[in-house]
């Protein structure tokens, strides 16, 4: 009875609290079996079995079970619990060989030695039930460690989880800041663009206006000159003049009609210089958008001309005839207009640089009514280098320029796009085939 | 008619003479000319304020045409003398004061004068 609740305790305490995983084999299914079947079939063979050679197989069963204890805490006593156990059952273990042997060997010494064999056998029973209790309490304290280990493990677990997400909150919030600077940074350098921009606007319309007054004179001249050389020619034709000097009046007409058309031409251009540099007013009014674009389209072409002797290009304007006048603010148009043009005939000359034969560089503005979308659509297309996807997404940036240091501002487009969509609620888009053509679309609503 | 043509380029003058010397042959135009405010003002002295035309630049060293305008509206309350103003391109700001003090008509830099002469024969 005993040998049960000793062989049914430890393996018990063994399966629980024991990794018994490391030598030899996996002991968990031995032990198992050893608790659940053999232990508890040993204690009904001691029951039901009491005499002679059946006795002994019973005997010999516990002598197996407690053997096999003491091998695995043997095995595992670097692991404080098996070591007390060894040390509380070694002893009981060591009695019960040497009395199985006596008993079994030496019937005749057992029988005459019994009393004092079973007084001497509760001797490691004592010390059995004396180390037992302290290894329960080293259980306990086994289990409060590992509770108390659990806790930290898992109150650190809250912990680092918590420091991640404030880490990442920070971290955010960091990035935030960051695009907010690099924003007011952007906002700042816009702002002294524009000031640039607003100061050389001036500018260009003191010098318009001061360019203005002398080809008044130019045209008014030529102009008046041509009715006196008339005038005079109505006075000769009376007498009978030299032949040369009937032709050289009639040079004479000819030359001033040509300093007419050009001096026009010039204030033509000087004009549309100062409707450019006009503060926009910012009020909508209604704009003859196939006007314009010939008007804008004509101002790019001869500002760059004035530019770069070399450039040239052919352009037309191919209007719609059914446009509908649209409600826009026509300075702030012109602009866009203005840009587009520019930045067009920019490609068609850079691409004429590269001599291909037969290129004719070209530069078209094309308008389309669009009634049922109550909407107007200007292109701007131009047959030049074109754009590569991987630019396409930055052209409308501010600051973004593909133009050389100091031929271009990077503001052009960022600009354009900020007049037509938030300007005038409308779109501007683009599209390109790389190395062959490009067209800017505007699409804006009629009012 | 009497044209008092007040701008401060002194070849308006040829271009007047030169442009109206068939009206001023036959006696229809009579033009003088100053080149600046001030000397508009003490010609305007010898003259019938209400048988002469003023044509008067508005951007002029000294005293603007804006203010020879106001200053002719003071001293002549009652029938003042015409004033047409001669306003560069886009000028809508002077323009507009011009309106407000009472300028009879305008002309836009540069001069159609076929318009000018039809406005002068009114």
């Amino acid at each position: 009875m005993l040998n049960f609740f000793i062989c049914l305790f430890s393996l018990s305490v063994i399966r629980k609290n024991l990794d018994t995983t490391r030598y030899f084999w996996n002991n968990t299914d031995v032990l198992k079996v050893l608790q659940l079947f053999v232990v508890p079939g040993l204690l009904a063979a001691d029951v039901l079995l009491k005499e002679g050679s059946v006795q002994f197989i019973g005997d010999a069963g516990w002598f197996i079970v407690l053997s096999y204890i003491i091998y695995i805490l043997y095995q595992e006593r670097d692991q404080l619990l098996a070591g007390s156990l060894l040390k509380a059952g070694l002893p009981y273990y060591i009695f019960y060989v040497v009395i199985f042997i006596i008993q079994y060997a030496l019937p005749s010494l057992y029988k005459t030695h019994e009393d004092t064999i079973s007084l001497i056998n509760t001797l490691p029973i004592v010390w059995l039930f004396a180390f037992g209790l302290s290894a329960k309490n080293q259980i306990n304290n086994l289990r409060r460690e590992k509770e108390q280990k659990e806790k930290v493990i898992h109150e650190n677990e809250a912990l680092e989880h918590l420091v991640r997400e404030r880490t990442n909150e920070i971290l955010q919030q960091k990035n935030q800041l960051e695009e907010t600077l690099e924003e007011l940074k952007q906002t700042q350098n816009q702002l002294i663009q524009q000031e640039k921009l607003a100061s050389l606007g001036e500018l260009t319309a003191g010098i318009a206006h001061e360019i203005q007054n002398p080809l008044n004179f130019v045209n008014n001249f030529s102009e008046v000159s041509t009715e006196l050389l008339d005038e005079l020619r109505q006075e000769l034709s009376a007498t009978s003049i030299p032949e040369n000097s009937a032709d050289i009046i009639e040079d004479l007409v000819q030359n001033l009609s040509k300093i007419s058309y050009h001096g026009k031409r010039a204030s033509g251009i000087v004009k549309n210089m100062l409707e450019h540099s006009r503060a926009s007013t910012g009020e909508r009014q209604l704009v003859d958008v196939n006007a314009l674009a010939e008007e804008y389209i004509k101002l790019s072409f001869h500002g760059l001309r004035a530019k770069d002797k070399s450039f040239n290009s052919d352009f037309k304007v191919v209007p719609d005839p059914s446009l509908p006048a649209i409600e826009a603010i026509p300075q702030d148009l012109g602009r866009v207009l203005l840009n587009l043009c520019n930045n067009a005939f920019y490609a068609v000359n850079k691409k004429a640089a590269e001599n291909i034969p037969g290129y004719k560089p070209l530069v078209s503005i094309t308008t389309e009514n669009l009634p049922r979308e109550e909407a107007v659509k200007i292109t701007v297309s131009d047959n030049g280098g074109g754009i590569s996807e991987e630019l396409k997404n930055k052209i409308f940036q501010p600051f973004f320029t593909t133009k050389p240091t100091g031929q271009g501002t990077g503001l052009g487009l960022s600009l354009s796009y900020d007049i037509v969509t938030k300007g005038h609620g409308g779109e501007l888009m683009v599209e390109s085939v790389e190395g062959k053509s490009t067209v800017f679309s505007i699409i804006l609503p009629v009012r | 008619m009497k044209i008092l043509v007040v701008d401060d380029e002194t070849d308006i003058k040829d271009l007047f003479l030169q442009k109206f010397r068939k009206e001023i042959r036959g006696g229809a135009m009579e033009f003088n000319f100053a080149t600046t405010g001030e000397e508009a003002l003490t010609l305007l002295k010898g003259y019938d304020p209400e048988s002469v035309l003023i044509l008067s630049d508005i951007n002029m060293p000294g005293m603007t045409g804006i203010e020879l305008l106001r200053k002719i509206r003071e001293k002549h309350p009652v029938s003042p003398p015409e004033v047409m103003m001669i306003t560069a391109y886009g000028d809508d700001a002077n323009r507009s004061a011009a309106m407000s003090l009472g300028a009879n008509d305008f002309l836009t830099k540069p001069l159609d004068f076929n318009e000018l002469k039809t406005k002068l024969l009114k």
